[in-house]
C-alpha cells in the first residue's frame, strides 16, 4: 500500500436532482471509482449516463447528494479551494475581452502571482501548445484547435495536479481532433499530470486513456472497465491490430450497456 | 499610390451613401418647397431654418446649454441608476424579486405625462423636474439590456471561474460585466435619444423659457415655424454629437469588439 492518496477517490457516490419533486432524476447510483496519480482515465458512455455529472462532482461544481469524493485525499470542495485541478471543456470559454496571453494568466491573476511571474508563466504554457506567436491575438482570431489549446494552457498554467476535461474536442473536425489528442498525450507525459477525461468517441477513449470507464444511463452506473496497454502512442498505434481490438472490446461494451437500458 | 487611392475611398465609403442622401433629401424639399409653396410659412424651406438658426445663434446657443444640462445630467443620473440596479438585481435574489417588478410597472406609466406633475413637486423653473422626466425614461432600457447582459453568460465560463474558487463579485466583475458591455452600449445609443426627447417634450409643460422645448412652442404659437425649426435642429445636433461620443466611448471601453469588428 502506497501512502500516496489516489489523485481521485468515488466511493458510493448517487447523484439525485431535484430530490422530492415530480421532476426527480437519479443521475448517478452507487458509484465507486479509484484514480491512480498519472493516470489518463476516460468516462464514455451514451448521453444521460452522468458522465459530465461525475465530472463536475469530482470539481466540485455540483453539491453532492450521497458519497464521498475525495481529491488527492481531501473533499472535492476543499480540493477546488485549494486549486488541486484545471477544468476545460467543450467550449473552449476564453473571454473576448482578455487577449490570448492574458486568458492564460487569469487563474494567476486569482491566485495572486505577480505580474512578471504571470508573463512567464503565460509565455512557457503558450510554448507548450505551440501557440508562442499568439500571445497578443484575440481569441476570435483563433481557429477551433487553437482556441482549445489555449482553454488547455489555461487550464494547467498553474500546474495542478489534476485536468478535468469535458469533451474538450467534441466540437473539432476529425483531423485536427486526431492533432490534438496527440498533443495532449505530448503535454500530459511532459506536465506527469492525472487527467480525467469524458468522452463520447470510442476511438478518442482508446487512443488516450490507459482504462476506458463505460457508463450506463438513468440511473448512470459503473458498465465495465476496460484497461488499454497500447504502450507509448504514435500516429501508426491508430492503424494497429491491438489498437482496433480494443475500439472493439469498449464498442461491445457500450452495446451491453445500451441492451440493458 | 493605387493602394493609398484605394484607402482613400476606403475611407471615404462609409460617409458617400450619408451625404448623397442628405444632398437628396435636403435638395429635394428646397426645390419642392420653391416649386409648390413659395412662402414656405408651415414647412419653412432648409435654407430658411439654417438662416434662422444663424441669426439666432446666441439664443440658440443658450437654450442648447440649458437643455444640454437637462439631458446629460438627466442621462447619466439614469444610466448609473439603471445599471446600479442591474447589477443588484443580478447579484441579489431579493433585489431581483423587489426592483424588477417596480421596474415594469414604472415603465408602464407614460412617463412624459408625469411632467406637470413632476412640475408641481420640484416647482416649475426647477431643472430637477425635468431631470427626472429624463432619469425616469433613460432607466428603463439601460437596466434591462444590461440586466439581460450581466446573465446571458456561457455557462461554462461561470464553472470556470467557480473552478478556481472565485468568488461571486469577481465573476462579477471578470465575466459578467465585460460579457454586458456590448448590450450597454446598444441601451445607451437607445438611452440618448430617448434624453433628448424626453427633455426637450418636459420644457413643453415647464421649465426655463430660454430652453429648446419653450422656444420651440413659443415660435410655433408666434407661426414662427423657422425659428421653432431651428431649435428642433439644435436638438438634433446634442443629440448627434452624444451619439458620437458613445461611438468613441465605445471604442476604448471595448477594444476587443471594434478589433473583430474590423479584421
Amino acid at each position: 500500500m502506497s501512502s500516496e492518496p489516489a489523485a481521485v477517490t468515488i466511493s458510493g457516490v448517487s447523484q439525485v436532482f431535484n430530490p422530492g419533486r415530480p421532476n426527480e432524476v437519479r443521475a448517478l447510483d452507487h458509484i465507486d471509482l479509484t484514480v491512480a496519480t498519472g493516470e489518463f482515465i476516460t468516462l464514455i458512455g451514451p448521453s444521460g449516463c452522468g458522465k459530465s455529472t461525475l465530472l463536475r462532482l469530482i470539481a466540485a461544481l455540483l453539491p453532492l447528494t450521497g458519497g464521498e469524493v475525495k481529491v488527492n485525499g481531501k473533499q472535492a470542495d476543499q480540493a477546488r479551494l485549494d486549486r488541486d485541478y484545471g477544468m476545460a471543456f467543450q467550449k473552449a470559454g476564453l473571454f473576448d475581452w482578455r487577449t490570448v496571453a492574458r486568458n492564460i494568466e487569469l487563474p494567476l491573476e486569482l491566485m495572486g502571482w505577480s505580474k512578471t511571474d504571470r508573463r512567464r508563466r503565460a509565455r512557457e504554457m503558450l510554448d507548450l501548445v505551440k501557440l508562442g506567436d499568439f500571445a497578443g491575438n484575440r481569441p476570435a482570431e483563433l481557429s477551433g484547435g487553437m482556441q482549445q489549446r489555449v482553454a488547455i494552457a489555461r487550464a494547467l498554467s498553474f500546474s495542478p495536479s489534476l485536468l478535468l476535461m469535458d469533451e474538450p474536442f467534441g466540437a473539432l473536425d476529425e483531423m485536427t481532433r486526431e492533432h490534438m489528442q496527440a498533443e495532449l498525450l505530448r503535454i500530459w507525459a511532459e506536465t506527469a499530470t492525472t487527467v480525467v477525461f469524458v468522452t463520447h468517441s470510442i476511438p478518442e477513449a482508446v487512443f488516450l486513456s490507459s482504462r476506458v470507464v463505460v457508463m450506463s444511463p438513468r440511473p448512470g452506473r459503473v458498465a465495465d472497465i476496460i484497461s488499454v496497454d497500447l504502450g507509448t502512442r504514435q500516429e501508426t498505434t491508430r492503424e494497429s491490430e491491438a489498437f482496433f481490438k480494443k475500439v472493439t472490446e469498449v464498442r461491445e461494451a457500450l452495446r451491453a450497456v445500451e441492451r440493458l437500458s | 499610390m493605387k493602394g493609398s487611392g484605394n484607402q482613400l475611398t476606403a475611407s471615404f465609403s462609409p460617409w458617400l451613401p450619408v451625404v448623397v442622401a442628405g444632398f437628396v433629401i435636403f435638395g429635394g424639399w428646397e426645390l419642392a418647397l420653391t416649386i409648390y409653396n413659395p412662402d414656405g410659412f408651415v414647412l419653412p424651406p432648409p435654407s430658411d431654418i439654417v438662416a434662422s438658426f444663424v441669426d439666432n445663434f446666441d439664443v440658440v446657443w443658450q437654450a442648447v446649454k440649458v437643455t444640454g444640462f437637462i439631458i446629460v445630467t438627466g442621462l447619466v443620473a439614469g444610466v448609473v441608476a439603471g445599471a446600479a440596479a442591474a447589477l443588484i438585481v443580478t447579484r441579489f435574489r431579493l433585489g431581483d424579486e423587489i426592483i424588477t417588478p417596480l421596474a415594469v410597472a414604472v415603465n408602464a406609466v407614460p412617463i412624459i405625462a408625469l411632467a406637470p406633475i413632476f412640475n408641481a413637486w420640484f416647482g416649475s423653473l426647477s431643472p430637477r423636474s425635468n431631470q427626472a422626466v429624463v432619469l425616469v425614461l433613460v432607466f428603463f432600457p439601460i437596466f434591462i439590456n444590461t440586466t439581460r447582459g450581466l446573465s446571458d453568460v456561457e455557462a461554462s465560463q461561470i464553472e470556470l471561474m467557480e473552478s478556481y474558487a472565485a468568488g461571486r463579485w469577481r465573476i462579477t466583475r471578470e465575466v459578467r460585466i465585460p460579457n454586458a458591455l456590448p448590450y450597454f452600449f446598444t441601451a445607451l445609443e437607445l438611452a440618448t435619444s430617448l434624453a433628448v426627447i424626453a427633455a426637450i417634450v418636459a420644457e413643453y409643460f415647464g421649465g426655463r423659457q430660454d430652453a429648446l422645448g419653450n422656444i420651440i412652442t413659443n415660435s410655433a404659437g408666434l407661426t414662427r415655424y423657422d425659428d421653432a425649426w431651428a431649435a428642433v435642429l439644435a436638438g438634433a445636433l446634442i443629440g448627434f454629437a452624444l451619439y458620437l461620443l458613445i461611438q468613441v466611448a465605445e471604442h476604448f471601453v471595448m477594444p476587443w469588439k471594434t478589433r473583430a469588428d474590423s479584421s
